[in-house]
């Protein structure tokens, strides 16, 4: 894709209130992840003084009851939900993407069995996958995790990419492209996918945010990684020593406000770009 | 032999919820292009006059029947054998900004093209040949070159596709309504450039349209298809000036002329639904036709051959050679 | 005398489009009388539609640059949205481009009607419009139960005849048809023009201004005609004389590159407009068809004069004066 056409799509994209506001507060916390081992001294594992203390200068959201530093829990456990979106969200997405090309642009048998590998997966309850995957594990690190995620969340994009790609298969561009000696390579990587660009960056970002959900769900129910932090593992653990109803409500309102915000700015980053890419849904 | 022969060509689509209802788009179509000439077929919306384009070109399969390309069978091809029909026929379509990739500029798919059919040229000669294949369809290489097709008219971009085509150096060209997009004052010199090409170098075009005075214009022979079914063909002049089916003889009389006005109102029933006359067991254009007798409706009307005339019709039911 | 029904002066319309102008209608003058079809023909971009649908409505990002359009002594440009409103329909009726598309999905035949009336001519009762509506679709060979269909149902021709009852229910002085028959098949497209004539003849449309690209299906209904060329009139005249003797290099190029029934490459081989028209941000100063144009000389580079033939025939050419 050229370069013209790609800052010309920013320019666009950066005029929709939507994309900006989710873009800022998106780039803030991405900030906070980056920085936080330099803006706090503690370890987020490591033991740092009275337990239970309400947020202070020394502990800006005091510390639980073991006498972690939330603060430091925090910053540590967005790291780790950054990445699980990350590599959890592109792992579906290349997938989703590969599998909706090959089986929209074949077509035939090929599509067939695709879809039925697809349609199964898409029918079983993920989370019940999930949980009988991560119990077999006996160790569970962060990488794990979000590969888990990345190979059973895949089918929906699958199935959408598919049906663009069916619709695209058809122009007349593609069809020229045929004819004129391309291979079905080619014509996907050339003439297709190009003209997808733009929604599969949207369907990434949705797949970010899905992946950190279904993370947080996994650690809610403690099948989340075994060595770590993580914004569900904060959350699983505020949970099981009743901390909202032992008053120590900051150890549960700021991840969980984080986990919030996190998925907002992603939600409002997608619908943003889709009323930039479908002017049809803008206002004006 | 015949370069390009269709064998009761039929292709069913279905419509409707759950594929329920049948249309029979294209009905047992046999016909024939010979080399070094310009076969027109005509038709009106609905006819199947670009499904059939597009069951020639390898992108639809026939329901039933065969094409057959220098007598071997376009839908048996595998493999290296596709490439080689492709080097062989060649299409070019209607519109020509869906022609080309929006995203890219409009000569890449022309360099993709040299490269997969005459891969020996080296980069001087690619150059050499694109600027050639250019300006053979009257545009400067200058105007066109390094361009997205959003910056082109219509008229450059469809001069651009069949350049495009050219650069194959193919032996039959399917056109598929290549002028209905373009400018009427441009259109004539796109219809030159087939036709130059006819002459000399024995190029065959089977050009689909619904625009009589330019399929006349230019062909050779004339097939007149009416939802699906042929209803005449022949040469060109025999059949326009002295029609023997009444659709075309409708279709003659409903074109407007620069030289002639129309006289009296054009008598014509209104099709109450789209798609009743697919399902006629007869001919399907007893609805709308000023002659329809009762054995219209009820059975297909019986092909007549005269010479190198053939017309469907029960007009004719008693006269000569039934095929 | 005849009557005048519109008169445009001088009229400019142009885009403004990312701070420059395209001068899409730039300078155009025309008088339609009552009773007649005054046919409007020119090839993509010279700014027919633009013309004709900034007189009916002028939206962004068009803009009225200078002229006027007189509708019975009364400029257009210069009345309020409610006095527009109260003409549309009766006065000044369009059937657009997309005339198809145009009827509401949504809504039967009858309630688009229904609707219609209620704003346009309040004084009639829903029987009496009902009524009106049946005759007029037997006019048109549909029968009455098209007023219970939604759009979709109808085939194209169906669709196109019910627009033009729609369009003419309210008998407008005025119809704009603005290319109604160019997606229709060409025997469709002869009955839905007959069609025209007839409703004017039966008084129930005053006048036409029929727009297309079209030249020969409009000189088969056309009384006078216009030829524009990028934003500019080229020639104006009585159909026949304008079709049977083209002044203007571009008319003598438009007509001639449409091939008479029975012409043949082989026996004589025609030839049509090189090039393309001008961009519209910036024409060429003079005569914009000077660039393509076989016998250009350099007074071109002037506005061309206005060469009146007599009859009515008109064409802006320095040739004539030379």
């Amino acid at each position: 894709m050229k370069l013209g056409s790609i800052t010309e799509t920013l320019r666009l994209a950066f005029r929709n209130g939507k994309v900006k506001a989710g873009t800022a507060v998106l780039f803030f916390l991405l900030l906070l992840a980056a920085a936080g081992p330099v803006l706090t001294p503690y370890q987020p594992l490591k033991y740092t003084g009275e337990p239970s203390l309400p947020p202070s200068p020394r502990h800006p959201l005091g510390t639980n009851m073991f006498g972690y530093d939330v603060f430091s829990q925090t910053v540590y456990g967005l790291r780790s939900s950054i990445l699980v979106g990350f590599l959890g969200g592109a792992i579906a997405t290349l997938i989703g993407v590969l599998i909706g090309f090959v089986a929209g642009y074949k077509g035939g048998l090929v599509d067939e069995g695709l879809m039925v590998l697809t349609n199964i997966l898409l029918v079983i309850p993920t989370l019940a996958l999930l949980i009988v995957i991560a119990a077999y594990l006996p160790y569970r690190g962060i990488v794990v995790e979000s590969v888990i995620i990345g190979l059973t969340s895949w089918p929906w994009t699958a199935r959408a990419v598919r049906a663009q790609t069916l619709a695209l298969r058809q122009r007349d561009f593609v069809l020229v492209a045929r004819m004129s000696g391309e291979s079905p390579l080619a014509i996907i990587l050339g003439e297709i996918a190009p003209n997808m660009l733009s929604y599969i960056f949207m369907v990434f970002i949705l797949q970010f945010g899905g992946a950190i959900l279904n993370a947080v769900g996994l650690d809610f129910i403690g099948l989340g990684p075994t060595r770590g932090v993580s914004l569900g593992i904060i959350l699983q653990q505020a949970v099981l020593w009743n901390a909202i109803q032992l008053g120590l409500w900051w150890w549960a309102i700021p991840p969980g406000l984080v986990i919030a915000l996190l998925l907002t700015s992603l939600y409002m980053v997608n619908t943003g770009l889709d009323e930039v890419f479908n002017p049809r849904l803008r206002g004006d | 032999m015949a370069l390009l022969r269709l064998e009761d060509v039929t292709k069913v689509f279905r419509t409707g919820l759950f594929g329920g209802q049948e249309i029979r788009a294209v009905e047992d179509v046999t016909m024939e292009v010979k080399e070094g000439e310009i076969v027109s077929l005509v038709g009106e919306s609905g006819s199947g006059k670009t499904t059939i384009a597009r069951m020639i070109l390898r992108f639809y399969r026939p329901t039933k029947g065969r094409i057959y390309y220098k007598g071997r069978d376009v839908w048996r091809l595998r493999g290296d054998e596709v490439k080689w029909y492709y080097s062989e026929v060649q299409g070019i379509f209607q519109d020509p900004y869906s022609s080309f990739n929006p995203i890219h500029r409009v000569e890449r798919i022309l360099y993709k093209t040299l490269h997969h059919f005459h891969p020996s040229l080296g980069g001087r000669g690619v150059e050499e040949r694109i600027r050639e294949a250019i300006e053979r369809v009257g545009l400067h290489p200058g105007d066109v070159l390094g361009k997205y097709p959003h910056q082109l008219s219509g008229g450059q971009l469809q001069r651009l596709s069949i350049a495009r085509a050219l650069l194959v150096e193919p032996s039959l060209i399917i056109a598929d309504e290549p002028v209905s997009m373009l400018d009427a004052s441009t259109r004539i010199d796109v219809l030159n450039i087939f036709a130059d090409l006819r002459d000399k170098e024995g190029l065959s075009v089977l050009m689909i349209g619904h625009d009589i005075l330019l399929a006349n214009y230019v062909s050779d022979r004339v097939v007149v298809l009416y939802k699906g079914n042929i209803v005449e063909e022949g040469p060109a002049k025999p059949v326009f000036v002295n029609p023997l089916h009444p659709y075309t003889g409708m279709l003659l009389e409903s074109i407007p002329r620069l030289d002639k006005k129309w006289e009296k109102r054009l008598e014509e029933k209104a099709e109450e639904e789209e798609y009743t006359a697919y399902r006629l067991k007869g001919c399907r254009f007893a609805p709308r036709c000023p002659a329809a007798r009762k054995i219209c409706f009820e059975a297909k009307p019986p092909t007549l051959k005269l010479e190198e005339r053939s017309v469907a019709c029960w007009i004719y039911s008693d006269y000569g050679e039934k095929s | 005398m005849r009557e005048e029904v519109l008169r445009v002066d001088g009229l400019k319309v142009w885009y403004s489009v990312g701070g420059s102008y395209v001068k899409a209608v730039d300078g155009v003058s025309f008088t339609v009388y009552r009773g007649e079809v005054f046919g409007i023909a020119g090839e993509s971009g010279c700014g027919k539609s633009t013309l004709v649908s900034s007189l009916v409505l002028l939206k962004p990002p068009m803009r009225h640059m200078g002229g006027r359009a007189l509708f019975h002594g009364k400029d257009l440009f210069s009345m309020s949205g409610e006095e527009l409103r109260k003409i549309r329909y009766k006065g000044i009726s369009i059937i657009p481009q997309f005339a198809l598309d145009a009827l509401s999905p949504t809504k039967r035949i009858r309630d688009i009607i229904l609707d219609l009336a209620a704003v346009h001519e309040p004084n009639l009762t829903k029987r009496e419009v009902l009524e009106r509506a049946e005759e007029r679709l037997r006019l048109v060979s549909l029968s009455p139960k098209v007023l219970d269909m939604y759009p979709v149902e109808l085939s194209g021709g169906m669709r196109q005849r019910a627009v033009l009852v729609v369009s003419t229910l309210f008998n407008p002085e005025l119809l704009i048809a603005d290319e109604v028959t160019s997606a229709l098949d060409v025997t469709t497209q002869r009955v839905v023009l007959e069609l025209l004539l007839e409703f004017l003849k039966a008084g129930i449309i005053g006048s036409i201004v029929a727009v297309t690209h079209d030249i020969a299906s409009l000189y088969q209904i056309a009384d006078r005609m216009m030829i524009m060329y990028a934003g500019k009139v080229v020639e104006i005249g009585p159909a026949e004389e304008l079709v049977k003797r083209p002044r203007h290099p571009y008319t003598q190029a438009l007509i001639s590159s449409i091939p008479s029934l029975g012409v043949t490459y082989k026996e004589k081989r025609l030839s049509g407009l090189k090039g393309s028209p001008p961009n519209l941000r910036d024409p060429p100063p003079g005569c914009r068809f000077a660039p393509r144009c076989p016998y250009a000389f350099e007074r071109c580079g002037e506005e061309p004069p206005a060469v009146e033939l007599g009859g009515g025939h008109v064409f802006y050419c320095w040739l004539g004066v030379r």
